[in-house]
């Protein structure tokens, strides 16, 4: 394989890397519940992305045809992560009457769909 | 006769496409096949389909997805940031509420979706009335100028491919 391009996907494998070991230590790190939603779902985006560039920049190199199944990986992620990530902060929102007691209010006459009375037993 | 054979035919596309990337190689054989799927699957699933939105503004839908990949870029280093050098305790991590012009459900949920994964934000729950987004803000220390840059940066962009 060529050099350059060996240096490419190894530049492009440690971006990833160094992304993802910065999600987990938010996740490790950050103070509280709903700010340590923040590194899993944005710094694994970019960590995970440059991998699947990498695998696409390596395999195009060794096979000598266009590898594009890898987009296929980026698209369900993002179609994924947002969706679990408000899964997560709901039902968060739904146990913790302290957290209930941070949120801003709807500036409408109906409260958030979550703390909503009639839809659960918030307990 | 065309609206009963392809019941929704931005799936159709969507899954030949899915389905070429999926075997990696556009042979003939996989065309056909994907073609065959992406007729066969909308037709099975046409029941749970209630509405079918319209796409409009192709450009804008264009320039929507690479602002959106720039933005991801832009708050994954933002974020690492954040996470590596800032003690926990000088974070202004707070709240915010997004009123929403949009109404189209897919719009509001490629919305909710973008603002996860663009800087500091991450979508937390829709107003029971569906019009107004709680938004959770990692470092906001300018609250309205974040709703404010969220309405004008993604929203207008989604009103005008979806409405």
């Amino acid at each position: 394989m060529n050099p350059v391009i060996e240096a490419v996907v190894a530049a492009l494998i440690l971006v990833g890397a160094f992304f993802l070991l910065v999600g987990a230590l938010g996740l490790a790190r950050l103070p509280n519940m709903m700010s340590r939603l923040h590194g899993p779902t944005k710094a694994t985006t970019l960590g995970i992305g440059s991998l699947l560039i990498a695998s696409i920049v390596y395999f195009t190199a060794t096979r000598g045809s266009f590898s594009v199944h890898e987009l296929l990986i980026t698209l369900f992620l993002f179609l994924t992560a947002p969706v679990s990530a408000q899964m997560l902060a709901k039902a968060h929102l739904l146990r913790s009457r302290e957290e209930q007691s941070r949120v801003t209010p709807t500036g409408r006459p109906a409260d958030w769909a979550t703390l909503a009375k009639g839809t659960h037993d918030a307990s | 006769m065309r609206a009963r054979l392809l019941p929704h035919p931005l799936l159709t596309l969507l899954l030949i496409l899915v389905f070429i990337f999926l075997m990696n190689e556009a042979t003939p054989g996989v065309v056909v096949l994907g073609i065959v799927l992406g007729i066969v699957i909308p037709l099975l699933t046409a029941p749970f389909w209630p509405g079918r939105p319209m796409l409009k503004a192709p450009l804008t839908i264009a320039s929507y997805v690479l602002i959106v990949l720039w933005d991801i870029v832009r708050s994954n280093i933002e974020v690492a940031g954040i996470i590596l050098f800032r003690p926990a305790d000088r974070l202004r991590t707070r709240y915010v509420t997004v009123p929403l012009d949009i109404v189209t459900p897919e719009a509001i949920a490629v919305l909710a979706g973008t603002i996860t994964m663009t800087p500091g934000t991450v979508s937390a729950d829709l107003s029971a009335d569906g019009r107004a987004l709680l938004v959770h803000c990692l470092d906001a220390g300018d609250p309205e100028g974040a709703v404010a840059a969220i309405k004008a940066r993604y929203e207008s962009r989604l009103k005008r491919i979806f409405e």
